[in-house]
Formats: C-alpha cells, structure tokens, sequence
C-alpha cells in the first residue's frame, strides 16, 4: 500500500486562490471515483477546510495533537458523512505554526502513506513555516494560480520552492507538478481583462492539470459545506475538477473550459486549451 | 612552465650577479621561455629597452613582461602578461617537468560558464562571479542573475539581469524574449520604465558603449 500512495500538496503562494476549495473538490472527486483519500489542513491557526467539508462540528483531535503525540492518528481522522473513502485530518485553530515540527511531519506522513491512496496536504498561503511543511514530504504539487499576475509570480516563488526545499528535490528526484488555474473567465481572458491560459503556462513553464471557470457555484457549495464536486455534480466546476482528478490518475482527458450556460456565444469562446 | 626573472635595483649590481651565475651554467637560458617581473623595480620606458637589450646581449630573450605600467610598453617591447606565477623574488630560476607549457593563461579547475537547465524561478538569485551564465528557459519576474561575465537567456527575461558584475564593461547581455524588470552592465543599470517600448516583448542585446547601457532588437 505504501508504495501506491501519492502525497499531493496543494499550494500557491498567495492567498485566495481557491487552494482549499481545490483540495476539497479533487478530494471528494478521487473518492467519488473509489479512491480512498484524506484530505489534510495544515492551515493551522486558521483552519478553514474542515467548514468546506461541513466537518467543522465533529473536530475533536487534530494535526498538532497528532504531531505532539497527545491523540493517536485514528481518533484525529474524521470520516466524511456522504463519502465514505473520504477523510479529514483538520488543523489546529488555536495553535500556530510553530507548533509543526518536522520529524512530527513526517512520522503522520508517513502513517498515512500506509493508510489511503491519496494523502492531500492543503497548504497554508505564503512561504514560511506551515507552507514549507506541508510541501516537505509531497510527492506532487498542484500549484493553484489565477489569471492575474500577483498570483502567476508567487506561484512560479513557490514552484522554486518546491524545486529546492522538499525532501525529494534534497534527494535529488523531481517533484511532480501541475497547474490549476482556478477562476477562469474565457470571456473576460478573451478581451485582454485577464491572462489567458497561454500567458499563465508560458511564465510557469508547468503542465496544466486543469482550468476551473470562475463561477457562483464554488462559493455556494463552501458556504453549505460541501466540495462543489459533491454539491452540484454538473455545474462546470465540479466537470472541471473531476477531469482534473482524473488526469491525476492517469487518465488522458481533453482540457476545456466547461460552461454553465450554453449560448452561441459561450460556445464561440469555449476554446480547447493545451 | 616560464621562468621569471626579478631584478631588483640597482640593476647594474642585479645584472653582476646574474653573469656570475651564467658563469656556472652557461647555456641554462638558451631556447627557455624567459618573463620579466618589473614589479619590484620602477623602471621608465628606455630603462625597460636598456634592460632587455642587456638582457639580450647574455642570450635571454624575454617573451613577456609582468608588473609594469601597460602605458610604458611600447610596440617594440615585449607584451604584459598577466597571471603568470612568480616563481619568487631569487634570480635563480626554478626548473619545472614541464619547460614547453606556455606561461600564460595557467589552466585553472573552476569553470568559467555556469549551465541553468531550469527556469529561474521568482526569489531565486543565481550569482556567478566567474564568468558567464546560460539559462536555457526563462528568468521569472523577482528573480536575479548576477553573472562576473555575461548573461545568455534563451527563454524570457523577466526579471533582473545583471551582467558584469565584478567590473567586466565589456559583458553584455542577450534574451530571445525581454521582458525585464532591471538590466544592469558593470554597475550601469536601467529599469523596465526606461526601456524603449519598442525593445520589449522581441529579442534584444545590451552592451555598454562609452558608459552608457544600450539596448538593441537582435530581429
């Protein structure tokens, strides 16, 4: 089993991007393919997936606790109540980041190695402390970025991270690594108001995992608490994730941006993208 | 291996003794590369004449000249060499295994281009004193090359470049692509606002003419 799983870390650099909806989303979209997964908030001190989860009533242990020693992995782990392969391990909300020590790290890491088939780190914004943590023992990285240049910069900062700082980068192997770009607007793309697809590829020099179109749908599955995979399966970000969790396990599948309407004019402006 | 010889003054005394030593080995100097170290002497451009000539006349031919001013080394002098190893301040010449191995330029270990295969990512500064730097994709924006010779970018340049930077004005810099925030030759530096419009987004080459930084397209 250990040798199957696969550590992804969701990062960024900036804040706002849509790390924590992307973990969620991919999450519950891998195990809504049977795959069994946790997802892991190392946002500690401002935890935030568990609401995104609708898991934030049932949190009694949490990473730190884990870290430290005080509460065994298994009483951490909170079951997710529509998906049963899907798993939470929440952050602390009243601790911080100094709290993460690298040997506890990597000791839950590898425990959950044992345990799931996916092990998603959500990682915090920014490059201090927690972000490095929880891109320390990832094997891939999915880099959340939006179509605007402040997020492109701290995304190509954090690939340089990801590049130097990790455990297998210090080992001398890759680092897997893909780009999500979250908040896509073909539209607005399309009159120069936003970076296109293009723009974002050629500064990150990353392969593209997905491109998740900027809609209404993504802030009324988190405010209901649930992955927008799960709270509406056909609106166009939910299509857009699941294809993206796809890609992840191998599967070749065409990139588009999916739409939620249909006019003619969607369809002219719903170009492929490399 | 050269040998080198040191005069110190007076050079007459210097030359007495050098001729008591070619008394004991005649024909040491024959067909030997032979540099002159003036550092310890301060000699005008007809000392230095006199002095070769002399030098001449006992069958040493000097074929490089170290430590001088390089204004007072005419055409007909020998030419100033620079880095060649002092074998130290004795007349008498060391014998080396190698005699044919030419004394300039010695061949040094460290290399004097520095390869990146990567892109160089925002955060990242990539500093090499020795010599010039190739980046084979892009320079990212907040990113820095500090390169002692000059910079090539085959992908885009934007972030800082900053070539010559141990006081080499005849470093220059080339991407296929600039978008860059700073360039800089030698300390002489220009930023994304004083760049012509025109140079932006199209390959280009900077060079230094008479101080001041220049951009060109190179399409």
């Amino acid at each position: 089993m250990a040798d199957t799983a696969k550590v992804l870390v969701v990062t960024s650099g900036k804040g706002g991007v849509g790390k924590t909806t992307s973990t969620a989303a991919l999450g519950a979209a891998l195990a809504q393919a049977g795959q069994k997964v946790v997802v892991v908030d190392f946002d500690v001190g401002l935890r935030n997936l568990d609401l995104v989860l609708g898991a934030e009533r049932r949190v009694v242990f949490d990473l730190i606790n884990v870290v430290q020693g005080v509460a065994k992995l298994s009483q951490a782990l909170i079951r997710d109540k529509r998906l049963e392969t899907l798993w939470l391990l929440p952050a602390s909300q009243t601790r911080d980041k100094d709290a993460l020590t690298e040997q506890g790290v990597a000791s839950v890491i590898k425990e959950l190695r044992s345990k799931f088939d996916w092990v998603i780190c959500d990682s915090p914004a920014g490059i201090e402390r927690g972000a490095t943590l929880a891109m320390r023992f990832a094997d891939t990285a999915i880099i959340v970025t939006n179509p605007e240049v402040s997020s492109v910069r701290d995304s190509d900062r954090i690939i340089g991270l990801l590049d130097s700082k990790t455990e297998r980068a210090e080992k001398g192997l890759r680092i897997e690594k893909h780009v999500l770009i979250t908040r896509f607007d073909t539209q607005r793309a399309s009159r120069g108001e936003m970076l296109t697809v293009e723009d974002v590829l050629d500064i990150l020099s990353t392969p593209l995992l997905g491109i998740i179109p900027e809609s209404e749908e993504v802030l009324r599955a988190s405010n209901v608490g649930s992955p927008v995979t799960l709270c509406n399966e056909l609106s166009a970000p939910a299509r857009a994730y699941t294809d993206a969790a796809r890609r992840l396990m191998g599967n070749q599948i065409p990139m588009t941006v999916p739409t939620d309407r249909k006019g003619l004019f969607d369809r002219l402006f719903g170009r492929r993208a490399a | 291996m050269a040998f080198v010889l040191t005069p110190v003054e007076p050079i007459a005394n210097w030359l007495a003794e050098l001729d008591k030593w070619r008394r004991t080995s005649p024909d040491f100097f024959v067909g030997r590369p032979i540099i002159l170290d003036l550092g310890g002497v301060p000699l005008s451009e007809n000392a230095i004449g006199e002095l070769i000539g002399a030098l001449a006349e006992r069958t040493i031919r000097v074929m490089g000249i170290e430590g001088a001013d390089p204004d007072l080394l005419g055409p007909s002098l020998p030419p100033l060499l620079k880095g060649g190893r002092a074998t130290g301040g004795d007349i008498v010449p060391t014998v080396c295994d190698a005699p044919k191995a030419v004394p300039v330029a010695p061949a040094r270990a460290e290399p004097t281009s520095l390869l990146l295969e990567t892109p160089v990512r925002s955060g990242q500064t990539i500093i090499f004193p020795n010599g010039d730097i190739t980046v084979l994709g892009s320079v990212a924006s907040g990113a820095e090359v500090v390169a002692g010779g000059s910079i090539h970018v085959y992908g885009t340049l934007r972030g800082r470049a900053m070539a010559g930077s141990t006081g080499n004005a005849a470093a220059r810099i080339f991407c296929s692509k600039n978008e860059a925030e700073l360039i800089s030759i030698d300390g002489y530096y220009r930023t994304a606002e004083e760049m012509d419009a025109s140079l932006r987004s199209r390959s280009v080459q900077c060079w230094l003419a008479d101080r001041v930084l220049t951009i060109a397209a190179l399409d």
